[in-house]
């Protein structure tokens, strides 16, 4: 099965459709599917889910698809960055539902792994518990019990991820932190799409340094990526 | 009174060697500056261990950011995972400490750090995934908010990121420690009596 597409757009097609439920890596501005948001936006698809980490800024990433309104919902643990998502949400335009970075990570992660549900102390006595199943367990010091709460793990209809390297077969090498987000999101997917800065020949790659190996991978595509940086921060020379 | 950099020094103190660490944005970030000798490796939970300092100018790498966005640098010793196994690891509890900053903290331990009502709405990031997981919570702010009033309270008012989950807090006016019952003085900051300490405190110091 030949995984290699010639662009966004071609390894996109048939995939999209409006209302669907989409997990994308990437956090912040980095390591984001920039290419595969990009053909989404001229594709119009709309009412879409995103469980994204972050929502973009105004005119990259997620955030392209705000200005255009092809967004429905968004799970997310932080959107600080995006006046635009801040406007919609606040007008009742756009849904929001916040996770913890690390639930989030989580809820793909074992979603991926065909594990539906989990508990977690994390947001225990906060309005994240509200309405959720609640679970004592003797995990404290000499068994003491302490109390967890249920997590779902995310099923998405597509996953849209950024890596470094592919080979042909789809396993993929990620560039230092803008590893992040993409396994999980690939892993929880029924379909996934990749977008690489080079696609390589099989058998280049050492096996032992595979991050996450082409099963999850369905669709490649390999281009130039902007990469933009959000904050440029530096140190003077000595 | 304690400076900013006089409150991320004494933070500093806080920290063991061998200890793998979290810091927040803002005051705590200054702590990385005065561990001195010790064996301190930091945590960023994109994903990543060992984070270094800022790059020189033309050194940035946009693969290579910390938790705040930031351009930063790798050192001999870095790590780099995913997401799902840097939270792992911060559930787990192999973070020793989190240092980090709050809007609110009361005699309990809730913190509130996150949302401020019909204002304030960015979301959590990883603030209640590492309150409710590392080994020491120890928060880092000024003692008063910008109309002088405490911030150390009988009981939060603001949506909390954590119940029950602070150890240790240091202001500009001190060191308290949570403990049964209430806040517990442990240091004054230089100059401040402990009158002045609890005169501007409305948690119950004990």
């Amino acid at each position: 099965m030949k995984k290699i597409y010639p662009n966004a757009a071609a390894a996109l097609d048939g995939l999209l459709h409006d209302g669907m439920f989409i997990a994308a890596g990437g956090f912040g501005l980095c390591g984001i599917p920039e290419l595969l948001l990009s053909a989404i936006k001229d594709a119009g698809t709309k009412d879409l889910t995103f469980a994204s980490n972050n929502a973009g800024v105004d005119d990259f990433g997620i955030g392209i698809l705000l200005q255009t309104r092809q967004v429905k919902k968004m799970i997310s643990s932080y959107v600080g960055e995006n006046a635009e998502f801040m406007r919609q949400y606040l007008s009742g335009e756009l849904e929001l539902e916040f996770n913890p970075q690390g639930t989030l990570a989580e809820r793909m992660r074992s979603g991926g792994c065909g594990i539906p549900g989990f508990y977690t102390k994390t947001g225990v006595g906060t309005v994240i518990a509200d309405g959720k199943e609640h679970k004592d367990f003797p995990t404290g010091a000499d068994g003491a019990m302490e109390t967890y709460i249920m997590e779902n793990g995310i099923f998405a209809d597509l996953a849209i991820v950024k890596a470094w390297k592919a080979d042909e077969t789809g396993n993929l090498m990620f560039r230092k932190t803008a590893r992040n987000f993409n396994p999980p999101a690939a892993m929880c997917g029924k379909t996934c799409v990749v977008e690489v800065e080079e696609i390589v020949p099989t058998g280049s790659l050492d096996p032992d340094s595979i991050h996450l190996p082409g099963i999850y991978v369905h669709r490649i595509i390999q281009g130039d990526h902007e990469k933009r940086i959000e904050q440029r921060t530096v140190r003077e020379k000595a | 009174m304690w400076d900013r950099n006089q409150m991320a020094a004494r933070a500093a103190e806080e920290l063991e060697d061998g200890w793998y660490v979290n810091l927040g944005i803002g005051i705590p970030t200054l702590v990385a500056n005065y561990v001195g000798d010790k064996d301190i490796t930091l945590q960023s939970e994109n994903g990543m261990l060992g984070m270094g300092p800022f790059p020189f100018e033309g050194e940035e790498d946009p693969d290579l950011i910390n938790a705040g966005k930031q351009t930063i640098t790798e050192m001999d010793r870095t790590a780099y995972f995913d997401s799902a196994q840097s939270f792992g690891m911060i559930r787990g509890g192999k973070i020793a400490a989190a240092i980090l900053g709050a809007m609110e903290v009361d005699e309990k331990g809730d913190l509130a750090n996150w949302m401020i009502p019909g204002k304030l709405v960015k979301g959590m990031g990883g603030a209640m995934d590492l309150v409710a997981g590392v080994g020491r919570v120890i928060v880092v702010m000024d003692h008063t908010n910008k109309h002088g009033d405490s911030k150390l309270l009988k009981e939060c008012t603001l949506p909390l990121t954590g119940k029950g989950v602070v150890d240790r807090i240091i202001t500009n006016l001190g060191v308290l420690d949570v403990v049964e019952g209430g806040l517990k003085i442990v240091e004054c900051a230089d100059g401040v009596s402990e009158d002045d300490l609890r005169a501007a405190t409305e948690a119950t110091i004990i």
